[in-house]
């Protein structure tokens, strides 16, 4: 797969061990036991309300689990605000509808958290900030305010602003979704680099094009179930489960 | 792209409305004259429109006694501006002395000057805010006299007119609106403890009349404090102001916190941004933009709300009004008094919300 440094995998990266979460009295996640690896690049699918949003939101505590263990990086999620906050800055999120801070400019969304998170002088956040959008391909947008530019664009920004906080791990929620077709490639390039580039990915995503190229491991989950985990030429070719064929049947023949 | 459509002078003839549809006529016809009945309504209410400005033009300008002595207006059927030429410091200090009125205009001016710098983009930072803040400082020792400063005091019970009036304003603004913004934060916080005491105070406050608050502030205020602690009235006005309609800002503020996408809390967090940056650089500048013209209008109702202050012996620009026409030469010049207080009410109430519009179209233009 061309990955830099393939012998440098293996630490493990998140470790969630009989994780389960209630919404009041509906059972979302259940018995969730999954590990991720450096540099590993997991994708999740399944159907709407399987619960993969809020599995990868678990993940930097923008949900809470209520029983079992989850470790991120060697930093156990638990009511501790100093582990929430540790967890935080190593875990960046990307989310199905942008979250741009409309009020601050494409540079102002990603030199805040740098600069108040990280406490980077504000030229060097200006100079990371720069780069990054060089690297996603937005640097001539930098003072424009985000309601200015595309979905695509926007998307790519979001992306920016989350790398600026120099990520362990990157997670992605349907980042796509939203997006117009044309715009759809534009955010998938920035993510495959990224995967390249050896950055440690969860990716809720139906883009099966993308899952198959990228993905080191796929994911399928059905009523807050882990149902199956395999490798994504065995998982699109020889799936073991039957409700995963059903859904593989349903979203690659539409 | 050459090829030879039919000439566009000739198109642009052929769309052109028939004539007696455009123009001040066309336009009268249709608003005006429809009907026969539209054209009924529009003579009465221009015959009435017509007896109003003519009486008003008459009374106030064409028959009005102007000068400063009562003998400018001997036998004129018409307004006596010579009252209010003469007695114009009374309306604007109130019994201020002579020859520190300097003082009081001084600090309007520190006033304006912020105003005007507040809606000057540029100049629209944090300094500014934190100017703002502290204004009530130099204003209050210019006013009512500082040792440091080498001004003399001046009893507050001489404070009056229309400096008594934005004083009041001024403060009730400055410090009601930070503590809006706190309670109507308190009021969606996860500690149910803060959560309780917000919304315990702002319905409260709110289930009350503001002359209710000031008669507390005046009378039973001096009752909580060690005996030898009498605050002024002026001060306990402010208090009951500052208190009463920070309750109000708080739901204006909370109305903008309601309008904010969820989403953008959750991006902050993801970040690792604290609570209190969040606030600060996401929640607080977006929800306030959105309520720039509420808030503006409730500032609005402050600033005439503070007429109220007669209640507890103040003498605001309205207080002087009537006082004004107790004045032994110029007994019974009663509706000058109040026409002249309104039109100051006014001038500010309209820059006001002329002010906010400004704003408002501001950040719409920018952040789409
Ligand atoms: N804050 C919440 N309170 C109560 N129920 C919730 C909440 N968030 C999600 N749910 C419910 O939990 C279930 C799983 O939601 P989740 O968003 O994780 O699904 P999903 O797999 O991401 O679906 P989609 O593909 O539609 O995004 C859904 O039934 C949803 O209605
Ligand atoms: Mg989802």
């Amino acid at each position: 797969m061309g990955k830099a440094m393939a012998n440098d995998r293996g630490a493990l990266m998140i470790e969630m061990r009989h994780v389960d979460k209630w919404f009041g009295a509906f059972h979302v996640l259940k018995d969730i036991n999954l590990e991720v690896r450096r540099q590993e690049v997991v994708v999740i699918c399944g159907p709407s309300g399987s619960g993969k949003s809020t599995l990868i939101r678990t993940i930097n505590r923008l949900e809470e689990h209520q029983r079992g263990d989850l470790i991120v990086d060697g930093t156990e999620l638990t009511n501790d605000v100093k582990n929430i906050e540790t967890v935080r800055r190593e875990v960046g999120m990307v989310f199905q509808q942008f979250n741009l801070f409309p009020h601050l400019t494409v540079r102002g969304n990603v030199m805040l958290a740098p600069v108040w998170v990280r406490k980077l002088p504000k030229h060097e956040a200006s100079a990371l900030a720069d780069e990054l959008l060089r690297r996603v391909g937005i640097f001539d947008q930098a003072e424009k305010f985000p309601g200015q530019l595309s979905g695509g664009q926007q998307q790519r920004v979001a992306i920016a602003r989350a790398l600026a906080m120099q990520p362990r791990i990157m997670l992605f929620d349907e980042p796509t979704s939203a997006l117009d077709p044309e715009m759809i490639k534009e955010v998938l390039d920035v993510m495959r680099e990224l995967a390249t580039g050896g950055m440690t990915m969860i990716c809720v995503t139906h883009e099966m094009g993308f899952a198959r190229e990228v993905a080191d491991r796929m994911i399928f989950m059905d009523g807050g179930q882990i149902v199956e985990q395999a490798p994504p030429a065995q998982f699109f070719a020889n799936p073991r489960e039957e409700r995963t064929r059903l859904f593989l049947s349903q979203i690659l023949h539409h | 792209m050459t090829a030879p459509v039919s000439n566009p002078q000739a198109l642009a003839a052929d769309d052109a409305p028939p004539r007696r549809e455009i123009g001040v006529w066309g336009w009268a016809r249709r608003n005006l004259f429809r009907t026969w009945y539209d054209t009924l309504l529009t003579l009465c209410f221009g015959w009435l429109f017509y007896r109003i400005v003519a009486g008003l033009i008459g009374w106030g300008i064409v028959q009005a006694g102007f000068g400063t002595t009562p003998k400018a207006c001997a036998g004129s059927q018409g307004a006596c501006w010579a009252f209010i030429g003469d007695l114009w410091p009374l309306f604007f200090v109130g019994a201020y002395p002579h020859d520190a009125r300097w003082r009081p205009a001084l600090a309007l001016l520190l006033v304006v000057a912020l105003g005007l710098l507040t809606l000057w983009r540029r100049t629209r930072t944090r300094w500014l805010l934190a100017c703002w803040l502290l204004a009530p400082l130099p204003i209050l020792a210019l006013i009512g006299g500082s040792a440091t400063l080498g001004l003399a005091a001046v009893d507050s019970g001489l404070w009056g007119g229309l400096m008594l009036t934005l004083l009041l304003a001024v403060v009730g603004i400055v410090f009601g609106f930070p503590l809006g913004v706190v309670l109507a934060l308190g009021r969606r916080s996860r500690l149910p403890v803060i959560r309780a005491l917000s919304v315990g105070y702002i319905e409260l406050i709110r289930g009350v009349p503001l002359i209710t608050v000031l008669f507390m502030a005046s009378i039973m205020l001096p009752l909580f404090f060690p005996s030898g602690f009498n605050p002024d009235k002026v001060l306990r006005a402010m208090i009951g102001i500052t208190l009463f309609y920070a309750a109000y800002m708080a739901e204006v503020v909370r109305g903008g916190l309601q309008g904010l996408a969820r989403g953008q809390e959750e991006a902050a967090a993801a970040l690792g941004l604290t609570y209190w940056q969040t606030t600060a650089f996401i929640v607080l500048p977006q929800a306030l933009r959105i309520v720039i013209p509420p808030m503006v209008g409730t500032f609005i109702a402050l600033l005439k709300d503070t007429s109220l202050v007669a209640i507890v012996g103040l003498f605001d620009l309205l207080g002087i009004a009537r006082t004004a026409t107790a004045n032994p030469n110029w007994l019974g010049r009663i509706v000058e008094a109040y026409v002249f207080a309104g039109i100051i009410y006014w001038v500010l109430c309209f820059s006001m919300s002329q002010a906010s519009r400004r704003l408002e179209l501001r950040f719409q233009t920018r952040a789409g």
